[in-house]
């Protein structure tokens, strides 16, 4: 059974999985991967007439990895489930130990390596990718980092940006020893630091200023 | 990802890596029309014309509508909405020119800016790099190379523009101007957008004669101008290699050899081909492939392959012996890069003779994006999209490999998730591999290496060891300077080696000694280059990246031998040098040079010449009672002749800084049985942000042509930081990186 695989917000993968069954197909995968791949296959053929899931998850940015009853491939990271099977590509492979954070999302609004963590962490929970930070680049963090032309290779900016938000979130006003603390984790080898810096506190200015106004 | 069809009107292909005449450009077919030839000399002799044929190479051929769309030559194309795509022949790496090169291309064209996009140019001599002659970035090279070309392609298109705009009103177009992307006739009142101006500037014939803007009318160039690239680079749009995904393409790893050169003896394929989507386990040169539906099995499957290796002899290298066999070396002179005066005399006749060694690492260039590759192989055509800095090169390589002509290859430059060089390898290791895989793979393929494949998987910087002894007179000042230099050539064998060695010395190994700019009257460098079999390569400021560290370290040793300040003493040695003599007193101002510090705190300076840049830096930094060292502030000055954006000049220097003391403080690669010590980002560690100190970029104002920005500002890192230890804790640094156990004790350690 596919259990729950869920995209967005408004439709459930119940509700998928019915009107898939009801035009006659079976679903017998056992695995996470499998079934994600299986899954990708079975929309793009029965549900041409609705808008193509993966055009749609790649814009969502928002997805929820929701795998009940499952016991997923060993080692299958979320990584490699949001950018091979959903088709994220904004969040980055670097080091896959946890090192270098380009990995970085947001695991029920907590900031993950997604390239160490297992579906299974990932299971019932919301996912939010660097496609998922805004739809039209109006977070304080991207419109700071625009305005103070932070990227220059960019490959890690998804994580720096997503390890940049939480701290934003848990700290409205972070100091440079915050910053520090919160960032050391995100390694950028073209050597932005110094500019990230100036634009989480850019950030926090333009939050605060939205705050209140 | 469009399919681009490549017309290759122009022939110009390498024959080969190892062919000697590959650089030297011919096109087989006279361009109708030149509308710009320029000649120019690398390493001394090699001369290239290049020219722009009146047509675009590349009509767009995925818009029906082509016809209407404006391209009267190969970098910029106008559609009827006004959208001008700019077409770049150099690769984003990180280095800023998908915007500074629209900023030359804009500033004579003058369309609205917030109408210019940027697209990867395909492979086409047309695009050829105007003094290398193939089509690549690298060497600091892009805005030098293309400061005139790209303003001319602007002005021929603007120039075609007014015309077509007098010729549809009947009025003169000297009467005519431009602005924001509108042709204006000021006294009629009539005006025209560009786009609405593109069917009719189609049928106009190109201008002979395209005059530049007095660099005095510029509005753009010279100003700080926000990345295009930067949106796509924070909502997660930007696409890498990494990212392309094709319908129906799978993924491989490839098993390579535990020491470099080994071969595969057998293998034992058998549990790997049993891990669920695993679709095949093969040979290829570099090691066994094994290709599946997704990255992850086919990792997994890696593991499992057995292979027995033939190592060969290179299971026997040690790099702690290596340095043993280079001080060695370094006690007997080598072939002579620079002679003047005479330095056995002036060394005889000294007042104090001082010899010290140095020593450097190989290093990775660990790209934040490990390498990777995607190819569509089919029996007539190969397509490959992947994050290159060396097109024209990659493209032979790969032809060969496919069996095709190189006009049946076809290559899609991505962005690059960080160059530094290792993605203008002069074998086309990741892009030649991976249309093996294709092979194998039988449907569009993605080889992807991982942090530790990328690491140990070679064409690092060379290790380097430099021996120098030097003389001072009775007052202090320099005489007599002799530097030795050991290190392995990253020239020979590649198709650049005609141009780079001459008499056995490869001028990227003495580059930064050999040019020395100090006024010392006896001075000698000479170097051995032994082979090796670990590949080398270039590394962001190539042969600057070690002289830089030593000839400026010893150099400060030898202001201490003599009494002298350090900043001083430069001063004086470079009274010739103005331009570096001017750089060098702003940082001292900038920095103050000479005001008192925190207790504990060291500050040293250091100059370096390189990709025809002048940079100076003054850095502080103290070092804990552990031997730890904390760097605090970095302040740098440049003179890069003009600058196209500053503020992408400014990032560049600091990003360099940081690189420069990554490789200071952080990383070194080690062999032991042939094998490759490093692994990830635990044992090959990446400076951080808590260890990243303030930095400030100062930029003389200059009127000269644009020189070299991406590499300049890594070779006085690692030097600056020494000496600052040096004025800290009176412990030398000569050896790289920087280890905390030769500074146990810290800057109290000094009286």
């Amino acid at each position: 059974m596919i259990g729950q695989l869920r995209y967005g917000e408004h439709r459930s993968i119940p509700e998928i999985h019915q009107r898939l069954e009801s035009r006659g197909v079976g679903i017998a995968q056992r695995t996470v991967g499998d079934l994600l791949e299986r899954y990708e296959e079975l929309v793009a053929l029965h549900l041409a007439d609705e808008e193509r899931l993966q055009e749609r998850l790649r814009r969502q940015g928002q997805v929820i990895l929701a795998i009940d009853g499952m016991q997923p491939d060993v080692g299958h990271e979320v990584l490699w489930v949001i950018r091979d099977s959903v088709g994220l590509t904004g969040t980055k492979f670097g080091c896959g130990m946890a090192l270098c954070g380009a990995c970085t999302v947001h695991l029920d609004g907590k900031a993950i390596r997604s390239c160490v963590s297992p579906l299974s962490r990932a299971v019932g929970k919301h996912v939010t990718t660097i496609e998922g930070l805004s739809k039209d680049l109006s977070h304080p963090l991207q419109r700071a980092w625009i305005e103070i032309d932070v990227p220059q290779c960019g490959y890690c900016q998804s994580g720096q940006i997503m390890s940049a938000a939480i701290l934003l979130k848990e700290n409205s006003k972070p100091t440079d020893k915050d910053i520090d603390e919160a960032m050391s984790g995100n390694i950028c080898r073209c050597g932005t630091y110094s500019r990230i810096r100036r634009a989480i506190h850019r950030a926090a200015e333009m939050a605060a200023e939205k705050r209140s106004s | 990802m469009s399919r681009l069809e490549e017309p290759n009107q122009n022939k110009l292909e390498l024959s080969g890596a190892d062919s000697s005449n590959a650089v030297a450009a011919k096109s087989s077919r006279i361009a109708r029309r030149n509308f710009l030839k320029t000649t120019a000399t690398i390493g001394g002799g090699l001369c290239i014309a290049a020219y722009v044929p009146e047509l675009a190479a590349h009509p767009d051929s995925n818009s029906p509508a082509s016809a209407t769309v404006f391209a009267p030559n190969a970098f910029v194309r106008i559609a009827p909405d006004d959208t001008v795509t700019v077409i770049s022949n150099h690769s984003e790496m990180g280095q800023g020119i998908y915007t500074s090169l629209p900023m030359l291309l804009n500033e004579e064209l003058e369309a609205d800016w917030s109408k210019i996009k940027i697209e990867a140019a395909p492979v086409d001599p047309v695009y050829n790099h105007t003094l290398y002659g193939v089509q690549m970035t690298g060497g600091s090279s892009t805005t030098p190379s293309e400061w005139e070309r790209f303003r001319k392609m602007g002005a021929m298109a603007r120039v075609m523009l007014i015309d077509a705009a007098a010729q549809k009103w009947s009025l003169p177009a000297s009467e005519c101007h431009v602005e924001k992307g509108v042709v204006i006739h000021a006294a009629s009142g009539k005006k025209a957008t560009y786009g609405s101006l593109a069917d009719a500037a189609s049928q106009l014939k190109p201008p002979a004669n395209i005059p530049l803007k007095d660099p005095k009318q510029f509005t753009l160039i010279g100003k700080p101008t926000r990345r295009l690239d930067t949106p796509s680079k924070v909502n997660g749009t930007a696409q890498f290699g990494l990212d392309v995904r094709l319908p129906g393409m799978l993924f491989a790893v490839v098993a390579r050899p535990p020491v470099f050169g080994a071969r595969v003896a057998s293998f034992d394929a058998a549990e790997a081909l049993r891990i669920p989507g695993v679709r095949a386990v093969e040979q290829i040169p570099s090691g066994v492939a094994v290709v599946a539906d997704r990255f992850w099995p086919a990792k997994l499957a890696r593991e499992k392959v057995k292979i027995t290796w033939d190592e060969g002899e290179n299971a026997k290298l040690s790099t702690s012996q290596m340095f043993a066999d280079f001080s060695k070396q370094s006690a007997s002179p080598g072939n002579i890069a620079k002679k003047t005066g005479d330095p056995a005399a002036a060394l005889a006749s000294a007042a104090k003779t001082i010899t010290a060694e140095y020593d450097v690492p190989y290093l990775a260039h660990a790209m934040m994006e490990p390498l990777n590759c995607v190819v569509d192989l089919h029996a007539n055509s190969c397509e490959i999209w992947t994050g290159t800095q060396f097109e024209t090169v990659d493209r032979a390589n790969a032809a060969q490999v496919a069996g095709l002509p190189p006009e049946k290859v076809q290559i899609h430059t991505t962005l690059l998730g960080g160059g530094f060089g290792r993605r203008a390898n002069p074998a086309s290791d990741f892009v030649v591999e991976a249309v093996h895989v294709a092979k194998i793979a039988k449907a569009p393929v993605k080889v992807v290496w991982t942090r530790e494949d990328d690491l140990a998987g070679g064409w690092y910087r060379p290790m380097w060891h430099d021996r120098f002894t030097a003389g001072l007179d009775a007052q202090g000042n320099p005489i007599a300077w002799t530097h030795t230099i050991v290190g392995q050539s990253i020239m020979q064998g590649t198709p650049f080696e005609p141009y780079t060695i001459k008499d056995g010395v490869d001028s990227t190994s003495v580059e930064g000694a050999a040019d020395l700019l100090y006024g010392i009257p006896n001075l000698q460098v000479d170097l051995h280059s032994p082979k090796i079999g670990v590949p080398v390569q270039w590394w962001r400021s190539v042969g600057h990246s070690h002289t830089g560290f030593s000839v400026e370290g010893f150099f400060d040793e030898l202001a201490h031998a003599g009494g002298k300040d350090p900043y001083e003493l430069r001063r004086n040695l470079l009274a010739n040098q103005p331009r570096m003599s001017a750089v060098l007193q702003l940082v001292a101002e900038k920095a103050g040079w000479r005001k008192p510090l925190p207790a504990g705190r060291g500050r040293g300076i250091a100059t370096h010449f390189s990709f025809d840049s002048y940079v100076a830096q003054v850095i502080e930094a103290s070092v804990d009672k552990d031997g730890a060292v904390r760097v605090h502030r970095v302040v740098c000055a440049v003179d890069c002749g003009r600058t196209v954006n500053p503020d992408i000049v400014k990032a560049q220097m600091e990003g360099g800084i940081i690189f420069g003391l990554t490789a200071a403080l952080k990383t070194e690669i080690t062999l032991e049985n042939g094998r490759v010590q490093q692994h990830n980002f635990h044992d090959y560690p990446m400076l951080r942000m808590f260890e990243s100190p303030e930095i400030e970029v100062h930029i003389v104002p200059s009127e000269q042509n644009p020189t070299g920005v991406g590499e300049p500002s890594v070779p006085p890192v690692a030097p600056a930081l020494a000496n600052a230890i040096f004025a800290a804790t009176g412990k030398r640094v000569r050896r790289l990186p920087i280890r905390a156990s030769d500074l146990a004790g810290g800057s109290e350690a000094k009286s």
